[in-house]
């Protein structure tokens, strides 16, 4: 079970990766592993607005559906659309494979997630 | 995790399965994968614990005439060593499970039913006994199942059983058979839409039946497969899970099974009139195939819209492993459902466009 550092985690088992007032969002290895073999990414549009634990985005695997949510409000910068056609990348490196990329419209949000320790912690007790 | 054990538990845990509680028992949504598992069945084969099933024995003098009251198909007709396809209704026509009935002699009949409806079937049966003299078993904590199905399954039986698997024909079965030594019943049905067979034995020696099987199997492509494949596999070949395609509150007629419904049997059964009826006035809803025509998985519970009115719902929904494409069933209203119609799926808060396709999804592989 992979958790890189310098990223922010949530409880729903997202990262972000902040680059100024940008960050890339995706799931975790230990979502992925989760939802097993992923066949079917929903992306939002560019320009698209969302709130902080909105549902922005749905990763599915043949079983089962599972929402994607905004660890902060921001608006869509880019989706990652190589996962259209490619949707088994988020199992292959889902820290390489980023799903949008967005910009951040309130930076305080960030420290209400949790650090790389917080999250390898909150796995630890979720597992 | 809470949940009931069947005697593969540990073989479960051993082959890396992803345990989950369904109806109750702790069994393996999937091992290596789902797509996986569910290739094999259709390529070469799969096997399956499914020892969560019910069974539960009908014996006594009147044990025909009253399960032919309790059925829908025709019990009075069946032939020893068949196997029979049903349902037992309420009153209302909705359906209390669906079940298979295995006929030993007139005296002596298993009912094979869902996990998830034993004691409720249990019940119903009970509460229906009347006047008939017969008495019920329920067999269930004693025994133990595994589904072998797939193009190979009967060649990989035939290396360890000792009868002439030709000579078992579908739904039919055989009691006493041995195994690689091993005591069992086995019959040529199954879930998944490919040649196969079910194997009812004891609870003590499953575990090795279950590892020779794999043994065997392993030199033809034999896999283990878990729940997650038992559905694509089943809704694929267009066969029913109770819950989503019936419920007490929806007709066999209305999913498209009328074949199993012998509305002209002779004798009365429990949901005849109500049937009759509701076939000579034209259903109000049934059951169609559908597939997407744009990006998306529809899902069991998602609202289907015919010009932006809603027409009903999806009743199971997956990205078919075999056929590479989004499709699903629906129970939507009777006058919407044309072939070739265009529907939408609504799902989250997308309306994905769908067309209306034959059920019978495999039937141009």
């Amino acid at each position: 079970m992979s958790v890189l550092k310098d990223l922010y985690y949530t409880k729903d088992h997202e990262w972000l990766r902040v680059e100024g007032d940008e960050a890339y969002i995706g799931i975790t290895d230990f979502a992925q592993e989760q939802l097993g073999d992923i066949v079917y990414v929903e992306l939002p549009e560019v320009d698209d607005e969302f709130d902080k634990d909105e549902a922005f985005s749905a990763v599915e695997s043949v079983k089962a559906a599972s929402d994607i949510y905004m660890p902060v409000d921001g608006v869509i910068l880019e989706v990652n659309e190589e996962l259209v056609d490619a949707p088994e990348l988020l199992n292959t490196d889902p820290y390489e494979n980023w799903i949008v990329k967005i910009e951040i419209r309130d930076k305080s949000q960030l420290d209400e997630l949790l650090t790389s320790a917080e999250y390898e912690d909150y796995l630890a007790e979720e597992v | 995790m809470e949940g009931k054990k069947t005697a593969l538990y540990e073989e479960h845990l051993s082959l890396k399965g992803k345990m989950v509680n369904y109806a109750g028992w702790l069994l393996p949504v999937q091992y290596e994968g789902l797509i996986p598992e569910h290739n094999a069945v259709r390529e070469t084969a799969g096997i399956f614990d499914v020892s969560h099933m019910g069974t539960i024995l009908v014996k006594g003098k009147d044990a025909r005439p009253y399960l032919d009251y309790i059925m829908t198909n025709d019990i009075s007709n069946q032939r020893q060593n068949q196997v029979l396809y049903t349902f037992m209704c309420n009153p209302d026509g909705g359906v209390v499970d669906d079940l298979l009935v295995y006929k030993y002699n007139d005296e002596k009949f298993l009912l094979v039913v869902n996990a998830a409806n034993l004691e409720k079937d249990y019940r119903w049966l009970e509460d229906h006994r009347a006047n008939y003299q017969v008495y019920l078993e329920d067999k269930s904590p004693e025994t133990s199942i595994l589904a072998l199905q797939g193009p190979k399954a009967e060649e990989i039986l035939q290396k360890l059983i000792d009868i002439d698997l030709k000579e078992l024909k579908f739904f039919n079965f055989r009691d006493g058979v041995k195994i690689d030594k091993i005591e069992a019943m086995v019959s040529r049905t199954g879930y998944t839409g490919e040649d196969g067979f079910e194997i009812f034995t004891n609870n003590e020696d499953v575990v090795k039946l279950w590892r020779k099987l794999l043994e065997v199997g392993s030199h033809y492509g034999l896999k283990p497969a878990g729940l997650g494949s038992r559905d694509t596999l089943r809704f694929e070949a267009a066969l029913p899970l109770y819950g989503n395609e019936l419920s007490e509150d929806i007709s066999p007629l209305e999913a498209g099974l009328k074949f199993f419904v012998k509305l002209k049997k002779e004798s009365n059964f429990i949901g005849k009139d109500r049937l009759i009826d509701q076939w000579e006035k034209g259903l109000d809803r049934v059951l169609v195939g559908f597939e997407l025509l744009e990006r998306g998985i529809p899902r069991e519970g998602y609202e289907v819209y015919k010009e932006d009115k809603k027409i009903g719902h999806v009743t199971t929904g997956y990205m078919s492993p075999t056929l590479n494409k989004s499709i699903g069933n629906a129970l939507i209203q009777a006058d919407q459902a044309e072939l070739g119609e265009e529907i939408q799926v609504k799902i989250r808060n997308r309306m994905v466009k769908a067309k209306i396709i034959d059920k019978n999804f495999l039937k141009n592989r």
